[in-house]
C-alpha cells in the first residue's frame, strides 16, 4: 500500500540560502515598487502619486 | 515560498492601501487641498534651484499629465497607494522567510518596525511637507532619506537581533549617525500655508502612517501564517 509523498514537499524545509535568495529578491522588487510610486522623477508618475507621497513623508517636490 | 509571499504582500497591500485610502481622504488629502489654495494664489515662480555638477538636467514640465481633482485624483492617489503598500507588504513577507512570526501580535512589532524605519527616522529630519513648503533639493533629501531609513533597518536589526553586546552598541550608533549629519535644509525656511495646518498636517500624516504600518503589520503575519497551516 502506498501511502502519499507529494505533501511531504510542502513541509520540506527549504535550505537557508535558498530562502536568502527568496527574500532579498522580493525585498528588491518591494523596494522598487516603492522608489517607482514614491520617488520616481518621471512627471506623470509624481503627479499621479503625489498626494501618497505627500501623506506618506516622502521627499516631494 | 514565492507563492506564499506573493499572495501574502498582495492581499495585505490591497487591505492596507484601502485602509490607508480611507484614513487619507477624510484627513490628509483636505489638508493638501487647503494648502493647495494657498499655492496656486501665489505667484507662479519657479524657484530657482542649482544641479550639482553631474547631474542631469530635468526641466519641469507643466505639461505632463496630472489628475484632475476629484475621483481622477483619488483614484490615481489610491494606485500610488497600493504600489507603495505592496511593495512595503513584499519586504514584510519577504523578512517572514527569513524569521517568521510566531504569532499575530508579533506582526504589529514588525509593523512598528517598518514605522520606524519609513516614517519616523526620515520624519525626524524631513517632517512631512505640505505643497508650497520651501525645501531643500529634491535629489539631496531623497538621499538623505534612503540613507536614514537603510540605517535605521540595520540599527534597528543589530539592536533587535544581535547576540554580542558590541554589535547592538554599533546598532544604536547607526539609528543616531543620520540625525548628527542631519538633513538637507532649505536656504530659507518659508511656506504658503498658515503654521497651524502644517502642524495638522505632520499629526495627521503620522498619525496615518502609524495606523497604516499597524494594519501592514498585523495583516501580512496573519496571512502569512494562515498560508502555512493551509
Amino acid at each position: 500500500m502506498r501511502t502519499s509523498t507529494a505533501s511531504n514537499e510542502a513541509v520540506t524545509p527549504s535550505s537557508l540560502s535558498q530562502r536568502l535568495l527568496v527574500a532579498v529578491g522580493a525585498s528588491l522588487l518591494g523596494l522598487c515598487l516603492v522608489y517607482f510610486a514614491g520617488f520616481s522623477h518621471i512627471e506623470a508618475v509624481h503627479n499621479a502619486a503625489h498626494d501618497t507621497r505627500h501623506s506618506a513623508a516622502f521627499p516631494c517636490h | 515560498m514565492i507563492k506564499r509571499i506573493a499572495s501574502t504582500a498582495g492581499f495585505t497591500g490591497l487591505l492596507a492601501a484601502l485602509l490607508l485610502t480611507l484614513l487619507q481622504s477624510f484627513w490628509v488629502a483636505p489638508l493638501i487641498l487647503q494648502a493647495e489654495t494657498y499655492e496656486s494664489a501665489a505667484p507662479a515662480v519657479e524657484a530657482p534651484h542649482e544641479h550639482a555638477a553631474g547631474t542631469a538636467e530635468h526641466h519641469h514640465d507643466s505639461e505632463a499629465w496630472s489628475p484632475e481633482d476629484g475621483w481622477q485624483r483619488v483614484l490615481s492617489t489610491t494606485g500610488g497607494n497600493l504600489v507603495v503598500a505592496v511593495g512595503f507588504a513584499l519586504i514584510l513577507a519577504a523578512l517572514y522567510t527569513l524569521r517568521a512570526p510566531k504569532t499575530v501580535i508579533s506582526g504589529a512589532l514588525w509593523g512598528l518596525g517598518g514605522f520606524a524605519v519609513f516614517c519616523l527616522a526620515p520624519t525626524l529630519g524631513l517632517p512631512p511637507e505640505l505643497p508650497g513648503t520651501a525645501a531643500a533639493d529634491l535629489a539631496q533629501r531623497q538621499a538623505w532619506w534612503v540613507g536614514t531609513a537603510a540605517a535605521t533597518a540595520v540599527g534597528l536589526a543589530l539592536i533587535v537581533f544581535a547576540h554580542n553586546w558590541l554589535l547592538k552598541i554599533v546598532g544604536a550608533v547607526l539609528l543616531v549617525v543620520p540625525h548628527v549629519i542631519g538633513a538637507p535644509q532649505p536656504e530659507v525656511h518659508q511656506m504658503l500655508a498658515p503654521e497651524a495646518l502644517e502642524a495638522e498636517f505632520k499629526v495627521a500624516s503620522l498619525l496615518t502612517n502609524a495606523a497604516f504600518w499597524l494594519a501592514l503589520g498585523l495583516i501580512s503575519a496573519w496571512l502569512y501564517r494562515r498560508s502555512s497551516q493551509a
